[in-house]
């Protein structure tokens, strides 16, 4: 399958690894991807600012540069939920709309693509250590992906996943309300960090790397020694 | 930034400074979460119950003329006066008139939210009568000169101790910590308010179109007394809780109590239709319901936003939100807190003054996943966020919105700017946490990711070229 490759402006600039790691995955499972230079950011930013109109303006680019794709993944369910979820709404009534609901439908989070699309749960991949999940909200409750992820950690060879209590609460990253209203957003990632920690696992994994910057950023402070990894970085391992 | 915002930030920043409050909070909410699913499974199915409950709301919300009208005549054909109030003071004229025609010297109240939306008390207490409140946590926060901080538990945030001394100081009573004697010192206050009154005033959970009753759900029996000892009875209803059918109760009456409670069905549930009946033994000499609008017709026309009128106060998605958890219920300084409150204050205070409520949230949709009634709680904030922006976009937001389009609709420029990023980031380093650091809000509390050295684009064409 030639898969195009969605990869958000803070993945391309602050993980670009975690890119990497899906191509890798992607590859191995004998897919083609292809990752169209032209794309920058999905809109969401000024989207949930209220910046409607502004928001268009960038997601319209977005839609037109994959318009010819044939299936788009994307690193992020945060933003991933910004073209499945919010695009539809924000072009309703748009002269662009068909071509907004066209990119939605082909479209996927990438452990969403991986398990309801190709099927697959086991990518092979090894990676020794216990670890926690923690659910992105937008992956969670826009896009239902509770189990995908699991399903592909719980193959991974070596790997213990436990559960920690406030998986599905929150982390407290938000986009703009983590610097609008930094106490808010810095006590929710305490409850989380704190949950994290109940656990005792080495690592904390997620399927979205705007939670992880707002856990890390959290955990770092608290001198905490728990690391934490995108999906795909542990599925990339063999 | 509006006073209202600065109010909300000050009280955000203290609370969740407050870390043995937010432990506290978090404590009291974990029972109540294990009940919820205990009795949620009780359901033949919740999603299903969900479903139909949201079905049912907006049957009644999209035909309210309908079933207001059919309500309201069913209640004065058995001698219920019935008073459609546009706004709050109407109200608050309308009870205290009822009340100076009476000659009524003691009020006593069984717990209102809608009577809290309209400050019916400072007024009543204006206008020289004394009111008490018989639900006991409402009762604790008016010995408190507070206002309730959960729209269902009206006290939760104090401990049995603070409690003990509050009585303690208002009422002399001596100290204790245990729940059952903390409840007899206030029912003994309570019982001679009851026979003293010769007003009481009660809300509705539910108002019956089909029966003309409204129903009333409580587990302290306070409102039984409060609604019948009294002489006169005047209900504040909110026009958004009439339900079509009598039946529909079967669903609604365990569905408030397990979403809101963490119980299978309350302990008490009353329907009032009328005044005392020729020949009845007992029950209110005159029986008085107010239908309170306050700007609901405006949410009503808002067919975006309408679904919010099917609230049926159960507080759920305060229970869940991690954002209420965090601030506590008086940060919001709204009478609605939590999710509901962000998203229907500012229709029913004004947009502008109520804003920052919609914009303080993670949109993480815990709220829209628990509302029993499936109100689309997070996106609404969304679209208040929206709304706001139309109606009076602020200058300098715009001006980086504006920037941000720019650049992200030009690849290279955004390329461009992200070396610039990477050739200023040191210099960032160095000020870090101090007032000249521009990314001071987030790692004042929180470390921050360098950029990294090469991006995915340049990591890509490198890839490419191999």
């Amino acid at each position: 399958m030639k898969i195009s490759l969605f990869i958000p402006c803070f993945v391309d600039q602050f993980y670009p690894q975690t890119g990497m790691n899906i191509v890798q995955v992607l590859e191995r499972l004998g897919h083609t991807v292809d990752y169209p230079e032209a794309q920058t950011c999905c809109g969401q930013p000024a989207f949930n600012s209220g910046f409607w109109d502004e928001a268009r303006a960038v997601a319209e680019r977005q839609i037109a540069i994959f318009q010819d794709a044939e299936i788009v993944v994307i690193a992020s369910g945060s933003c991933g939920a910004m073209v499945k979820v919010f695009y539809p709404e924000l072009f309703h009534g748009h002269p662009r709309e068909t071509e907004a609901r066209a990119l939605a439908a082909k479209t996927f989070e990438f452990s969403d693509f991986l398990v309801n699309r190709l099927g697959v749960l086991d990518v092979g991949a090894r990676f020794p250590g216990r670890a926690t999940f923690h659910d992105g909200c937008h992956g969670l409750r826009e896009l239902g992906l509770k189990n995908p992820p699991r399903q592909l950690l719980q193959h991974v060879r070596g790997l213990e996943l436990v559960e920690m209590k406030e998986a599905e609460t929150c982390c407290g990253f938000g986009g703009t309300f983590a610097v609008k209203f930094p106490m808010i957003s810095t006590a929710m990632g305490e409850v989380k960090c704190a949950s994290i920690a109940e656990t005792g696992a080495e690592f904390v994994i997620s399927n979205d790397s705007s939670c992880l910057m707002q856990i890390r950023g959290v955990l770092e402070r608290q001198g905490k020694s728990v690391k934490t990894l995108h999906l795909a970085e542990v599925l990339a391992q063999t | 930034m509006n006073v209202h915002a600065k109010t909300f930030n000050e009280a955000a920043r203290h609370q969740t400074a407050d870390l043995r409050q937010r432990d506290w909070i978090q404590k009291a909410l974990a029972g109540y979460y294990a009940k919820r699913d205990e009795f949620k499974n009780r359901f033949q199915s919740w999603s299903g119950a969900r479903d139909t409950a949201a079905a049912v709301k907006w049957e009644a919300v999209n035909h309210l003329d309908r079933y207001l009208d059919e309500f309201a005549s069913r209640l004065e054909a058995r001698g219920t006066r019935v008073f459609w109030a546009p706004d709050a003071q109407a109200v608050r004229d309308y009870v205290v008139g009822v009340a100076r025609q009476h000659q009524v010297r003691s009020i006593i109240k069984s717990k209102s939210m809608t009577a809290e939306e309209i400050h019916l008390n400072d007024t009543l207490e204006q206008a020289g009568f004394e009111v008490v409140e018989s639900d006991l946590g409402e009762y604790i926060v008016q010995l408190r000169h507070e206002p309730p901080y959960h729209l269902v538990f009206p006290a939760m945030h104090l401990t049995r101790q603070q409690i003990s001394d509050l009585f303690q100081d208002r009422l002399g009573s001596e100290s204790t910590d245990n729940p059952e004697h903390l409840t007899m010192i206030a029912r003994r206050v309570m019982r001679r308010k009851y026979c003293e009154a010769d007003m009481g005033i009660s809300g509705a959970n539910f108002a019956i179109a089909e029966t003309g009753m409204i129903s009333i759900t409580e587990n302290e029996g306070n409102a039984r007394l409060t609604t019948s000892l009294p002489k006169v009875h005047v209900a504040i209803v909110g026009i958004e809780k009439v339900l079509p059918k009598l039946s529909d109760l079967a669903l609604f009456l365990p569905m408030l109590a397990t979403a809101g409670a963490g119980q299978p069905i309350t302990c008490y549930n009353t329907l009032y239709g009328g005044p005392r009946q020729p020949g009845e033994p007992d029950g209110p000499e005159e029986f008085h319901v107010v239908l309170l609008d306050n700007r609901r017709t405006e949410l009503l026309a808002d067919a975006e936003q309408r679904d919010a009128l099917h609230c049926i106060r159960c507080g759920a998605c305060l229970n869940v939100c991690p954002i209420f958890k965090n601030i506590g219920g008086h940060s919001y300084g709204t009478t609605y807190q939590g999710p509901i409150g962000s998203v229907i204050t500012p229709h029913l205070r004004g947009l502008q003054d109520w804003k920052h409520l919609s914009q303080a949230s993670s949109l993480c949709g815990a709220c829209t996943e628990t509302c029993p009634v499936k109100i689309n709680l997070h996106h609404h904030l969304l679209h208040n966020r929206r709304n706001a922006i139309q109606a009076r976009p602020a200058r300098f937001e715009k001006l980086v919105q504006t920037g941000f389009v720019f650049m992200m609709r030009r690849p290279r420029l955004y390329e461009w700017a992200a070396g610039i990023g990477r050739i200023l980031q040191p210099l960032q380093r160095l000020v870090q946490g101090t007032v000249l650091d521009p990314l001071r809000a987030w790692t004042k509390t929180r470390s921050f990711p360098p950029l990294a050295e090469k991006s995915f684009r340049e990591l890509w064409r490198k890839r490419k070229k191999l």
